[in-house]
């Protein structure tokens, strides 16, 4: 009935699970119950949970990845905590234990807070650069979101119900397989990837459709914004190499499920075809993360300098240059694999080539600057903070291209902190110095300053000191994921790393509290004219919250840079284009489809971990019903009156006079 | 010489504790160490002045500083492009003659030029432990490598369960372990020393414990050894192999005396079968079943 | 469609000289941009563009993931274990029955939507149901023919060449279960609804996945098929 569910699924035998568990199902009960309280249900289901908005969307899945980052970077307080403690002792955590925490310490940040909160920004973030009103598929790009929320519902199940996988955060075969790994962890990493992996593909389909055919008027493939086209790079690469991840992971299940032959070291199976086609995944997703976050940057440097991005047909073929090379250097991750002088030759070659485009991607921000006015605003920090460590990070990168140099370091601590460098320092600040940039956009009000600088203060310090260590501990020997060690003489580095674990924590403590101070004083960091970095590219031309149709009319590009041109045109005649004749808008309504699919994703992705067959069956044929009912509805659009239009853009056009008037009278004073 | 002083440099900030990858004692690890510094050098001539120039130029031209000029529309200049893309493409055509010529030189496969002939031995895999096997002396070691001083070592590596990585941080190059393959690994330790070796990739619960003791004696002590092994203690016969296939954890280094000549063979080609995998003690643990492998 | 009035074969006319790949194509040349078509000077491109551009990158990434598994039989290929060989598997007879099959639904697919362009409610439901009929054959083939090799002990389970073998032609027959599955639901829709904008655009991503798929075959029966009884 229950497949192989059972009471003893629970580890009521193991404390630390068990307390997380109970501590975070009180949590989630408290917020329900709140909700309920409140009554809020029907304001959270009709504009937040059924909602198509891109906005909406993108907020939905920054707030997903920023707990899911909170969860994994809990991981990785344990996991620092045990090795410091573990040497020539066993620590707090027994491996069976241990092993699935940086399991799913790598499976949580990659899937589940990275790619959501790079996905929360292209979705919040794109469309309106590119002035338009939504995504080419609004209610597709729902249940992309939905599929992802289900898939890390997933893994926090497998916190209370039964086990995460202990196999890393890349299963590699045999040891995934069923004789080597008998329990659900590895089917639970399966179903929950699967699901969220299926979401992030379609949100590459949507949003690389998005880039190239919704685009408003006089928008040409070389005026958009620097992001648009990290956008467009790394949706190509989703559309490219998820397809991999999702038939590798099939393969696996197949394997696990049925007993195939694709993997095991039995009947002719190839193990090391599943470390070939994951990498041919993994390592473009790497790319898929940081792209953005290059685009973030490249959007920052410019803002904040009062300049162009310097050499912007430069950035866009370097962007493009390492969105096609990405997808030819998997290899360098098991150079250890003895494929021969020839292969690792053409491997470390191609693996270096990236940092051609990286390079010039770096000298570009850096004369950016050069001539500017740089403003030294917390996304700024975060900017600088990202050159000086991912430079750092490019370079330790480059050194394991080199074949013999790998030779010494692969899957050594030295790897371990080389990743983090450009993971952390790359994507993860880049990642808060978005969305300290775009949260007014959001939600009409700046971030606290003040926590926001201590935030990155603590973050780059805290980063420094938790991952030099782990570099030289790397030189000294020290592989990964080792649940003890028995070498005295890295106490005192391990010790160190752990002290820039603390100093990490109360950098994100800052983070919060960054966030309450500023919902707390949102009244004086109100952001009124929509414009609050001076900024240059078209989401800067709505006002702060933008209303949901973006834009009361469709702008009609006329350089390089949009909004900036816009400005300068209205600075210059002190006055604001003619107010537009307003008509009434269509939007597409809103779709519960996203959150049913998603409830049933979850219910048969459990229901095929714990191999409840009926329960799966059930589910895929209540998501099919689910679909066809979708798909029956004739409503799509609903019309916004022009009036409701007009009221929204003549606000906005208000606070811009006012601006303009300000502007004006500094001008005279001057 | 710069390259000498910054693998001291180097060697003085691990706190004079270098006994890891930067302290070799055999001729692979000292070049792969030394490429390692070549490449850490010639990218550090590029990105501590990268990361000088940014600090400089954020500093430079900061909103408050009114000696620098303000050039709002200036955003290309040919001549920097071609510096811009110059740099990397120099940089990286070095680092890629240093990848090509390093790849063909340090090959694991490539035996090692010597004058005297190669040890052999064949290293297995197992969950958690080790097992060497030497044809040439006919005997069999867990968990504990003894090679000859000034002699090559020549490996033969397969795994009878899942993937490892045999490394010997000291020695140099490691290699995966992998079933159904032998990867060759070719070593050399240049005087007596005792190093530690050990697994570099996840293999499982055990997986922590799966070092094995690397004792690297003169040549006279290490025949003296195999000597004194053949013959004596248990033997590798089919029982014993395959008792030593079911997991295990913190194994103790053991020696045998004698070893099926084509043991290494019929584990590498999979005519005898992988190792079983986890034997879950209490089968109502479902969904969560946990090995203990001789962990209590 | 025909929202200007226009007969639909005239607009259908029309359309195809304005737009011959359906895909806007015509603002790359020296004309002036096409309205609606999705470049940049012109704004956003029209819905029918926007729908099939979408499904055609969709349809790329399901080619991706085909040819994972075309790479790992391929890779499986010689890994028989002793067991059967590539030329104890094939049976050329059903297989090239299997083809026609599917080769021509793929023709009364295309028939489908010529009929849908003609605004012919009955021609299209005609050919709508012998393409999924013959999708239905093609299915029962492939079931018979794994049916008959599990008798003879030739299952994935027995060597990572089955495996490879089974795992490449059972995901193209599990996509053309989808396919009928879908089929069936347009053909629903089709009759309820009629030729509304959004149902003419699921049929042309309709009969882009069903070509798709055939194309998917004739790799199929090329690799795994035809060259496992060559020597």
């Amino acid at each position: 009935m229950f497949g192989k569910l059972s009471w003893s699924a629970i580890p009521l035998d193991q404390p630390i699970p068990l307390i997380t568990s109970v501590v975070l199902i009180l949590t989630i009960l408290g917020v329900l119950g709140l909700v309920t309280a409140k009554g809020w249900w029907p304001y959270l289901w009709r504009e937040w949970i059924t909602s198509v908005d891109h906005k909406r969307i993108g907020i939905m899945y920054c707030l997903l990845g920023s707990v899911m980052l909170i969860r994994g970077f809990a991981d990785a307080i344990m996991m620092r905590s045990q090795q410091a403690l573990a040497i020539n002792a066993p620590g707090y955590l027994p491996p069976e234990h241990y092993n699935q925490i940086f399991s799913a310490h790598g499976t949580i940040m990659i899937f589940f807070a990275a790619m959501p909160l790079v996905i929360g920004l292209m979705n919040f973030v794109t469309p309106l650069q590119l002035g338009v009103r939504d995504v080419a598929f609004p209610t597709l790009n729902s249940v992309s979101f939905w599929l992802t929320a289900s898939g890390a519902l997933l893994v926090n199940v497998s916190l209370f119900i039964g086990e995460f996988a202990r196999t890393g955060w890349l299963p590699y075969p045999p040891l995934s397989e069923a004789t080597y790994s008998p329990g659900v962890g590895v089917d639970y990493y399966l179903w929950a990837v699967q699901i969220s992996g299926v979401g992030t593909l379609m949100t590459g389909i949507n949003f690389v459709t998005t880039v190239l055919k919704m685009r408003c008027p006089g928008m040409t493939y070389l005026r958009m914004p620097m992001f648009c086209w990290t956008v467009l790079a790394a949706s190509l690469l989703i559309v490219a190499v998820f397809p991999i991840l999702t038939a590798t992971l099939a393969m696996l299940s197949l394997d696990r499920y049925f007993g195939f032959h694709y993997f095991t070291n039995t009947a002719g199976g190839n193990p090391m075809m599943f470390v070939n086609l994951i990498w041919a995944w993994g390592h473009p997703e790497v790319y898929i993360l940081v792209l953005p976050a290059f685009g973030i940057f490249s959007e920052i440097f410019s803002t904040f300098s009062g300049k162009p991005l310097f050499g912007y047909r430069s950035m866009v073929a370097a962007t493009l240059f390492i969105c096609i090379v990405a997808m030819m250097v998997w290899l360098h991750h098991f150079f250890t694999m003895g494929a021969g002088a020839a292969v690792n030759t053409a491997f470390g070659i191609s693996t270096s080539i990236i940092a051609v485009g990286t390079g010039v991607k770096i000298y570009n921000w850096i004369f950016t600057m050069y001539g500017g006015r740089v403003r030294f605003s917390v996304p700024m920090l975060w900017s600088l903070g990202f050159i000086f460590t991912f430079v750092i990070g490019g370079m330790t990168g480059v050194l394991l291209a080199v074949p013999p140099a790998d030779f010494l370091v692969h899957n050594s601590m030295f790897l371990v902190a080389h990743f983090h460098n450009v993971i952390v320092g790359g994507v993860v600040f880049g990642l808060f110095a978005g969305i300290d940039y775009w949260f007014p956009k959001a939600f009409g009000f700046r971030l606290h300053e003040g926590w926001g600088k201590a935030a990155f203060w603590f973050a780059l310090v805290g980063f420094w000191v938790t991952f030099a260590p782990l570099y030289i501990l790397g030189l000294q020997g020290m592989t990964r994921r080792l649940q003890h060690v028995n070498i005295e003489e890295w106490r005192p580095l391990l010790d160190l790393s752990l002290v820039g674990v603390g100093i990490l924590i109360v950098g994100a403590v800052c983070q919060v509290v960054m966030l309450v101070v500023s919902i707390l004083r949102r009244d004086e960091l109100r952001d009124v004219t929509g414009d609050p970095w001076d900024g240059r590219s078209l989401e800067w031309a709505t006002p702060s919250p933008a209303p949901f149709f973006n834009f009361a009319v469709m702008p009609n590009v006329q350089g390089e840079e949009a909004y900036w041109d816009i400005k300068l045109r209205a600075v210059e005649s002190q006055q604001l284009s003619p107010e537009p004749r307003y008509e009434p808008i269509e939007m597409p309504v809103n779709s519960p489809v996203g959150f049913y699919t998603a409830f049933f994703a979850t219910v048969t992705g459990f229901a095929l971990i714990w191999q409840i067959w009926w329960l799966a069956g059930l589910g895929l044929a209540a998501a099919f019903a689910g679909f066809v009912v979708f798909a029956w509805r004739d409503v799509h659009e609903f019309h916004v009156p022009a009036e409701e239009v007009a009221r929204v853009d003549r606000a906005r056009r208000s606070a811009r006079e006012a601006l303009l008037e300000r502007l004006g009278q500094q001008g005279a004073a001057t | 010489m710069a390259r000498r002083a910054a693998v001291g440099l180097a060697a003085a900030g691990l706190g004079g504790c270098a006994r890891g990858v930067l302290d070799p004692v055999g001729p692979v690890g000292a070049d792969d160490s030394a490429i390692f510094f070549d490449a850490l050098m010639v990218m550090l001539v590029i990105v501590i002045p990268t990361i000088l120039l940014a600090f400089w130029m954020a500093w430079r031209y900061r909103a408050s500083n009114p000696k620098a000029e303000y050039l709002p529309n200036w955003s290309y200049s040919g001549r920097i492009e071609a510096v811009v893309w110059s740099i990397p493409i120099l940089t990286i055509m070095f680092i890629g003659g240093i990848i090509w010529i390093g790849s063909y030189r340090l090959d694991p496969f490539k035996p090692l030029p010597s004058k005297s002939p190669p040890l052999e031995v064949q290293v297995v895999a197992l969950d958690w432990k080790w097992l060497f096997i030497y044809p040439q002396q006919g005997i069999a070691t867990v968990n504990q490598l003894v090679v000859p001083a000034g002699t090559p070592v020549h490996f033969s590596i397969t795994s009878a369960s899942v993937f490892n990585v045999f490394f010997v941080p000291r020695l140099g190059s490691m290699i995966y372990a992998m079933p159904g393959m032998v990867s060759q690994l070719n070593l050399q330790a240049d005087r007596p020393a005792l190093l530690f070796g050990q697994s570099a990739q996840f293999s499982g619960d055990g997986f922590s414990d799966m070092q094995f003791q690397v004792r690297s004696v003169a040549p006279a002590e290490f025949q003296a050894w195999a000597q004194a092994a053949r013959g004596a203690g248990p033997m590798l016969d089919p029982a014993a192999y395959a008792q030593l296939m079911r997991q295990s954890q913190r194994v103790s280094p053991v020696t045998y005396g004698g070893v099926d000549p084509q043991l290494f063979q019929a584990v590498a080609t999979q005519a005898i079968g992988p190792g079983p995998g986890p034997q879950p003690e209490n089968p109502s643990h479902s969904g969560r079943e946990v090995s203990t492998g001789g962990r209590r | 469609m025909s929202d200007l009035g226009l007969p639909a074969a005239v607009e259908t006319l029309r359309r195809v000289r304005e737009d011959p790949h359906r895909l806007g194509h015509r603002g790359h040349g020296p004309d002036s941009p096409v309205e609606g078509a999705g470049h940049g000077a012109t704004g956003p491109a029209r819905k029918r563009i926007v729908v099939g551009y979408g499904f055609w990158i969709f349809l790329l990434s399901d080619i991706v993931m085909f040819a994972c598994f075309f790479a790992a039989f391929a890779v499986l290929r010689g890994a028989t274990a002793g067991g059967p060989t590539p030329r104890d598997v094939v049976e050329l007879p059903r297989v090239g029955l299997e083809t026609a099959a599917l080769l021509l639904s793929s023709y009364t697919c295309g028939l489908s939507f010529a009929a849908t362009n003609a605004r012919s409610l009955l021609w299209t439901q005609v050919f709508l149901l012998v393409t999924g009929l013959l999708g239905l054959a093609f299915v029962g083939l492939e079931l018979q023919e794994f049916i008959s090799l599990a008798a003879r002990g030739i299952t994935p389970q027995r060597s990572a060449f089955l495996t490879g073998f089974f795992g490449l032609v059972g995901l193209h027959g599990l996509h053309v279960t989808v396919a009928g599955m879908w089929l069936a639901t347009m053909m629903a829709q089709v009759q309820v609804k009629g030729f509304r904008r959004e149902i003419v655009h699921r049929l042309i991503c309709f009969n882009l996945f069903w070509h798709a798929l055939d194309i998917v075959w004739i790799g199929i029966f090329t690799i795994v098929y035809l060259m496992g009884v060559t020597p």
